[in-house]
């Protein structure tokens, strides 16, 4: 008699293999999470993770491998399929619909639902189980990016899955709504649900997961538990090499005022955009200032009154005591301004240029690169050279395609272009964002060095982790408002948090209109 | 008292065809597929009812031969955009000088020839009513069906599932594909009704309003539909609002012109619905209504399905 074995895990993989033309996105992946464990997948963008997670998802077919599904061999073709077997899906970009409300958001995702006064009710009550406080009937855009993702797990938690994978679910909430994500997380876990968490966060990957799946290149480096290794050991697994975190210099030179924001109101221009009210604030000469925040809390539109995109009253911004608010972006470049677009494709660059031709639009001016609107191929291609000389950009040359470029390389490009316009203020949104490591690292260098050398440099990130090592003194936007200034440093997590959840998105505030619908759902039954 | 209630009788018959065709095009463009070939499924279903009633001697039979001549234009615009890609605005534009040919080549041998037209559709009881009878129960059937249809579109797209469907696929097609909902068939269904309903309007033109057959005898309407669509903000019960705003603006200037008021050339008056159209659209999206914020987001872009 063979001993009893053990209870198959829930999901195993084996010898996963899916190429694409000239990468391997996935090679002999294996990957094995057990019943109720918080697994963790880990690794730098371009490692594989999101073409795994597709496989599982049925998104995407192996070209080899195995999948079991409780110890039973299965071939998952469609996301419906990975549905039926019990995987859910929180997705990083949320696919929501904007103009429907809650309850038809949900609807939409189950099939031949037909009641849905009971759906309503059955929302309340697994959103109110789970502490994910939900109105049904509010439509999408009025709702935070931290109740979208509430909408995608509750649709999840509602086809009551067995697995549940979720896609870098904290790069958009606060602090508080990570916390609070972790709790329903580990009380999932507690019942049994399993759950591959997707993250290159370090230290959230020590406080959640059981089990954690290293990748590489396509490639599982490691399998370990985040509990026992640390998170400088775990990175230099993901990321494969050491690499130099930026020198934050000790002290810097504090002058005067070189970029002031006065009492800048702005419409937004989106149906469902946010309105900018009041904003003032100024960077001083070799300071660098943050703005963090949720997305969609008024960074567009404020970079587009910051930017001449949108011209606003001549007194609303001042670049070195010139009035500027009225000036559209190119006379702003002549004062002095440099801006780096959060979009690399299509708004700091344009995918089907060159390189050289890429520089010369927005560098022109400033580097002299036309003469009576001829331009002079030989500088702007000389000067393209240049930046990605100085910037370590790999690409084949001037001539490459900004296309041809991963987006950290072409991310470095777009800095190196700014820079080397020799600004006076260096506006930067995103500079980092889906960035690998090593790029963020120079690019996080570049500003600081921008910064000693007496520039005002003015970065708008969601990303909390790139403020904290950068700024030295950041404000929080939120609903379209700027918060009063903070010295970076001396400002806790917490109260940084609250600033971005608005202070009114505390744990308890569950809308009287779910009670109303729960006594009835209670009512019905 | 007679003199107005005839008019505003007149205004509800004006602005019938309108009505058709702009709740044809909203559900088409809710869906996400902006159609500009509304005025050549327009001409296509009027000449297409004129035709058929001709020869059958049958009203009904002319009704929906128009709507599938219409239904069938659209289909054509469908397999260009839908299934081969082809750019929307452009192909729309084409569909309606297609639409201003193809009916004149089927209609050359038709011009001038009378047609009885289609018959008032008396209901007992309500059309003897003072006012209210001659006002509202003293028309043919497609004037009652054009009304019935907005209100059933209005409940379709807000109370079932089909028309909560049809919203998502025009407000986030990448959304509703990944849910499992087949983007392209729902918008070949939509465009279709959209070639359906314009079909109508063109059918009520050459059956009804004036029952003969005239070269381009639209005047420019399924363009006002058009518009329409985007005064009313792609909701259903505003396109009867604009629809009889505009169907007033006709009745007015004919009756002005007939009156020999305003002592201007009878082309100036005749501009007028159109010159309204324009500012309406000016005002409108400039205003505080911003009406082209509330265009379904996916409003003209094309789905590639993916994988």
């Amino acid at each position: 008699m063979a001993p009893p074995a053990a209870p198959a895990p829930r999901l195993a993989l084996t010898g996963i293999r899916k190429a694409y033309p000239g990468v391997l996105a996935n090679d002999d992946v294996a990957l094995t999470v057990e019943e109720g464990e918080i697994h963790a997948l880990l690794g730098e963008n371009g490692a594989g993770k999101s073409t795994l997670v597709k496989i599982i998802y049925g998104v995407l077919a192996p070209d080899e491998g195995e999948i079991r599904w409780a110890g039973r061999p299965v071939r998952i073709a469609s996301p419906n399929a990975a549905r039926q077997l019990g995987i859910g899906m929180v997705f990083q970009h949320f696919s929501l619909f904007e103009a429907l409300s809650v309850l038809e958001n949900v609807a939409l995702g189950m099939d031949g639902e037909k009641n849905w006064q009971a759906l309503a009710g059955r929302i309340v009550e697994v959103s109110r189980a789970y502490g994910l406080p939900l109105d049904p009937t509010r439509e999408v855009h009025e709702l935070s990016v931290g109740e979208r993702q509430r909408i995608e797990i509750v649709r999840c938690l509602l086809q009551a899955p067995k697995l549940l994978i979720m896609d870098e679910p904290t790069s958009v909430l606060t602090p508080q709504e990570v916390d609070r994500l972790f709790l329903t997380l580990r009380q999932l876990a507690s019942e049994g649900v399993s759950i591959l968490y997707i993250s290159h966060k370090l230290h959230e990957i020590k406080a959640l997961c059981d089990a954690a799946t290293i990748m590489r290149g396509g490639k599982v480096v490691a399998h370990c538990d985040p509990k026992v290794e640390t998170a400088r050991s775990m990175a230099t697994l993901m990321v494969g090499s050491n690499f130099a975190a930026p020198e934050k210099p000790a002290k810097r030179l504090k002058r005067a005022p070189r970029f002031q924001v006065n009492a800048l109101d702005l419409e937004s221009s989106e149906a469902f955009g946010t309105s900018l009210k009041e904003v003032s604030f100024e960077v001083r000469a070799g300071e660098i200032f943050g703005i963090a925040g949720v997305a969609g809390n008024g960074q567009t539109e404020l970079l587009a009154a910051l930017s001449g995109e949108r011209p606003v009253e001549a007194e609303a911004i001042i670049i070195d005591g010139n009035r500027a608010g009225a000036l559209g972006p190119r006379a702003r470049r002549g004062l002095g301004l440099a801006y780096i677009p959060e979009e690399r494709n299509g708004h700091a660059a344009i995918p089907d240029l060159t390189l050289a031709e890429n520089a010369l639009l927005s560098a022109f001016d400033r580097r002299a690169l036309l003469t009576n609107g001829v331009i002079r191929f030989a500088r702007a291609s000389a000067f393209a050279e240049e930046v990605i000389e100085r910037f370590s950009v790999k690409a084949t040359g001037p001539d490459a395609r900004a296309s041809s470029l991963s987006g950290g390389n072409l991310q470095k490009f777009v800095v190196g272009r700014e820079i080397l316009q020799a600004p006076n203020v260096l506006i930067a949104a995103q500079p980092t964002w889906g960035v690998d490591a090593g790029a963020a690292a120079a690019i996080h260098q570049a500003l600081l060095d921008l910064a000693t050398h007496g520039v005002a440099v003015l970065v708008v990130s969601q990303d909390l982790d790139e403020l904290l090592v950068l700024t030295d003194r950041m404000a929080v936007i939120n609903g379209g408002r700027l918060s009063r200034p903070l010295v970076t440093g001396e400002a806790t997590l917490e109260e940084i948090g609250l600033l971005m959840g608005g202070l009114h998105d505390l744990p308890d505030d569950i809308p009287a209109v779910e009670t109303a619908a729960v006594n009835q759902h209670v009512q019905a039954l | 008292m007679d003199g107005t209630v005839a008019l505003l009788a007149a205004v509800i018959v004006a602005s019938t065809p309108l009505l058709f065709a702009a709740i044809g095009e909203l559900v088409a463009e809710r869906s996400g597929v902006l159609n500009l070939g509304v005025e050549g499924m327009m001409l296509a279903g009027a000449v297409t009812g004129f035709a058929v009633t001709l020869t059958t001697g049958s009203h009904l039979v002319g009704i929906g031969s128009a709507a599938v001549a219409g239904a069938a234009m659209a289909l054509v615009f469908a397999v260009l955009t839908l299934s081969l890609m082809a750019n929307q605005v452009a192909t729309g534009l084409a569909l309606t000088i297609f639409g201003v040919g193809l009916s004149a080549l089927v209609g050359s041998s038709f011009v001038g020839t009378p047609l009885p037209r289609l018959p008032r559709l008396d209901i007992p009881g309500l059309s003897d009513l003072p006012v209210v009878g001659p006002l509202l129960f003293r028309h043919d059937v497609l004037v009652y069906g054009a009304v019935a249809l907005t209100l059933a579109v209005a409940w379709f797209l807000a109370k079932t599932r089909g028309g909560m469907i049809l919203r998502a696929v025009g407000e986030n097609h990448e959304a509703a594909h990944g849910l499992g909902y087949n983007v392209i068939h729902i918008r070949y269904l939509a465009v279709l009704f959209g070639g359906l309903c314009a079909g109508l309007g063109g059918a009520f033109l050459s059956i009804a309003y004036t029952p003969m057959w005239i070269e381009q005898m639209t005047a420019g309407r399924g363009w006002i539909a058009l518009a329409l669509v985007v005064f009313a903000a792609w909701r259903p019960l505003r396109v009867l609002v604009g629809a009889y705003l505009f169907g007033g603006v006709t009745i007015l200037q004919l009756h002005a012109q007939g009156l020999g008021l305003f002592a201007v050339p009878s082309q100036v008056m005749s501009m007028l619905p159109y010159i309204a159209t324009i500012i309406v659209l000016v005002v409108i999206s400039i205003g505080p209504w911003k009406a082209r914020l509330q265009a379904p987001a996916c409003l003209g872009r094309p789905f590639l399905p993916t994988n």
